[in-house]
């Protein structure tokens, strides 16, 4: 019997179709918490699905190679995913044109703060050098954090982890943290959301609103181009 | 549908084509963002299944984040190793780039109004 059970394991762990549909089977849960409970934003559906899937994987002592096996076909939708942003910026384009220049200041501002805030704080935390280039890019979309994180001399594996991280981090306390600032304009939150945490956060924003959605996905874009251009120079500057 | 979904891949390939080439450190799905912009832009046309292609992948948008958040899953030794200056430069540097980013936006803004703005393209 339990013979049988590892065959059939041994089958379904080397086959893509079982990881696929935990992952689902993993957000859907996050979802349905998400609404069971409220809408609290410390439910995040992404952060509960990736906490659980952790769980298992080391639960069943599966390597995320493995796991990435099936999960690729999710994961290989975020490229297409993310060229069709261009449809929510083409429609509020009337509204990017009447902005352009508060644009271009709260880029230049936010995007100073999100790398001075992440080297500042894991300094004062007693971070070592190596870590605070390793975090330095932590608000950007993960390939041009790791490709930044690999010229500056940062760990790009732990900056992956750390953009990630921001992203969810940026999803849960968004919220909270422009009520409190009384930033109500959705083209603002937008903004927001797209320079400190990238596409999770624009993720986040699209659920909430078009506008905030297609504010942060240029944002986004923007942020990451713009780091990928100063970060360079600051480290340079620095040494 | 299948013909947009075609457009949006083929967008996708051009962009990873010309990073590659040119070495520039954007990734490819963002240059073909740019490029499917300025198609739209320029042909100032909104096909009606280019939009209900992109519904469908902004609905569950979320989800295709998972896979990779699940890597967090290769550094956790690490990570355990210097969880303090790790959480303090994610929660506080993320709060305080939210709350920069929005107050800035929202105040120069409602500073520039519309009309007040001459510098505008």
């Amino acid at each position: 019997m339990s013979g049988d059970i590892t065959q059939l394991w041994v089958y379904l762990s080397t086959s893509p179709l079982l990881w696929l549909t935990v992952t689902l089977l993993a957000y859907q849960l996050g979802v349905w918490v998400f609404q069971r409970f409220g809408f609290s934003p410390i439910l995040n559906p992404v952060l509960t699905a990736v906490l659980v899937l952790v769980i298992l994987l080391k639960l069943t002592g599966t390597e995320y190679q493995a796991y990435f096996k099936g999960a690729q076909f999710i994961h290989f939708l975020l490229g297409p995913a993310t060229v069709a942003l261009a449809i929510p910026l083409y429609r509020e384009v009337a509204t990017i044109r009447k902005t352009f220049v508060p644009i271009l200041i709260s880029l230049v501002i936010g995007s100073l703060a999100a790398m001075v805030s992440a080297v500042g704080i894991a300094w004062a935390l007693g971070g070592e050098r190596l870590l605070l280039l390793t975090l330095a890019p932590k608000s950007v979309t993960t390939p041009i954090a790791m490709g930044i994180s690999e010229q500056i001399g940062g760990l790009p594996a732990l900056t992956a982890v750390a953009v990630v991280l921001t992203g969810i981090t940026g999803a849960v306390i968004g919220d909270l943290v422009l009520n409190w600032m009384r930033v109500h304009d959705e083209t603002a939150r937008g903004m927001a959301f797209g320079v400190a945490s990238h596409g999770i956060g624009t993720a986040h924003a699209m659920q909430k609103s078009r506008v905030s959605g297609a504010f942060s996905a240029l944002a986004m874009a923007l942020n990451g181009l713009l780091t990928a251009l100063l970060l360079p120079v600051l480290v340079s500057l620095l040494r | 549908m299948l013909g947009n979904l075609t457009l949006i891949l083929l967008c996708q390939l051009i962009g990873e084509i010309i990073t590659k080439v040119t070495k520039l450190p954007v990734p490819g799905p963002v240059i073909g963002m740019v490029i499917l912009f300025c198609g739209l832009f320029f042909s100032k046309k909104m096909p009606a299944e280019l939009e209900s292609v992109a519904g469908f992948l902004h609905r569950y948008l979320p989800l295709l984040f998972v896979p990779a958040g699940v890597g967090v899953i290769t550094n956790l030794d690490l990570m355990l190793r210097s969880w303090a200056p790790l959480a303090g430069a994610i929660i506080i540097g993320t709060a305080i780039t939210v709350a920069v980013t929005g107050l800035v936006m929202q105040l120069a803004s409602r500073r520039l109004k519309p009309g007040q703005q001459e510098l505008q393209p």
